[in-house]
């Protein structure tokens, strides 16, 4: 007949320690950090590349230094107030648009809000910000001032977003990745892509980095 | 009967005695899962900049990852915030390209373009070591860059 074994030691504790272990490396587990501020770098330029002429008012100038002090437009500016006046900057609207790629003029900007000065940009497509850099400059500084400039870009695409298709543009692109996750809603997402691209027009992201100073 | 006493039990109505396995069996999972950083880091964990536009990483296979920060050995590696790591070691610029390119050799053609290079610079770091990156990453056609950033409030 099989003894039945005496339980001598209390099994009871051991629970508590492997749920005490347990909980600590819950707790110590490091999530690696895998989002951030994404950027599409231009292609390298060929050796005989000729930049465009470009007007100086369709160029919002950006500037700082190594003691990480900004200068936009030649005008001494803090951080927080950059994001105001990158938005008065691309929205302004003051003239025509680039020509569209069939060859038909350009036109002016029928959805911006800006005061349409000639001292500013004519339309959102031609903005471009340039920022220059030092090389001393803080890491840190250069990814808030480029954080601004993508919240002014957000502003006026959710703007314009809720205007024509009565959603945010964060919604919108949202509901555009759900879409193309699942394999069942393709015609969804044909469309969605349709009005995101369409968005994305309107205001392109064109941010320069310039060569940097020193 | 038998020369021990045996000692009087209630009878439990429910038997606990596999509670401690299962918690068990969780812990092993956790302590193999949370081993699975692809790289050891040669220079301090870097303090993430913040930033509230961020994109999150949808593959992780299509990313590769430039760490750029303080070195764990100053006196083998120098001071600054600017040492770049790729892979397990410190290195320069100048081998980004061979980075990508090896990075590269294992995804299939195809999905190239679709290639992410993430950099995880500390905010103190210099624009400069980033500006030496990004055009190492221009030459060899990795066009697609992620700043690595904590959303605010973290």
């Amino acid at each position: 007949m099989a003894r039945r074994e005496n339980p001598e030691i209390n099994a009871g504790s051991m629970a508590d320690i492997a749920f005490l272990l347990l909980i600590f490396f819950l707790v110590t587990t490091t999530m690696n950090v895998d989002s951030g501020v994404s950027k599409k770098l231009s292609e390298k330029p060929p050796p005989d590349y000729v930049p465009p002429v470009i007007k100086e008012k369709n160029i919002f100038e950006v500037n700082i230094n190594r003691n990480n002090d900004l200068l936009v437009e030649n005008e001494p500016m803090e951080i927080k107030d950059i994001k105001d006046a990158a938005l008065k900057f691309i929205d302004n609207g003051g003239g025509v648009g680039k020509p569209a790629e069939d060859g038909t003029p350009g036109k002016p900007c029928d959805y911006c809000q800006g005061e349409r000065s000639d001292a500013s940009s004519d339309h959102p497509n031609k903005a471009i910000i340039s920022v220059q850099s030092d090389r001393g400059t803080e890491y840190g500084v250069y990814i808030q001032v480029q954080n601004e400039l993508l919240r002014a870009y957000s502003e006026l695409r959710n703007r314009l977003c809720k205007q024509r298709y009565n959603m945010s543009f964060d919604e919108l692109e949202e509901s555009y990745r759900d879409a193309k996750k699942s394999a069942d809603s393709k015609d969804l997402a044909s469309q969605l892509k349709l009005k995101v691209e369409d968005i994305k027009k309107a205001y392109p992201q064109i941010i320069s980095d310039a060569e940097p100073t020193s | 009967m038998s020369k021990f006493r045996k000692k009087k039990k209630g009878i439990p109505a429910v038997n606990t005695a596999a509670l401690p396995d299962i918690v068990f069996m969780l812990l092993f999972f956790f302590m193999v899962t949370t081993t699975m950083r692809e790289t050891n880091l040669v220079i301090e964990n870097p303090r993430l900049p913040s930033a509230t536009e961020i994109k999150k990483l949808e593959d992780k296979s299509l990313v590769s990852t430039i760490y750029v920060g303080k070195s764990k050995d100053p006196n083998r590696d120098g001071v600054g915030y600017n040492k770049i790591q790729l892979n397990d070691k410190i290195s320069t610029a100048d081998q980004v390209p061979a980075f990508i390119f090896s990075k590269r050799d294992k995804l299939a053609e195809a999905m190239h373009p679709f290639m992410t290079t993430s950099i995880k610079a500390d905010k103190e770091s210099n624009v400069g070591t980033i500006i030496d990156i990004r055009l190492k990453l221009r030459d060899v056609n990795a066009l697609k860059v992620n700043y690595s950033s904590t959303a605010p409030g973290n």
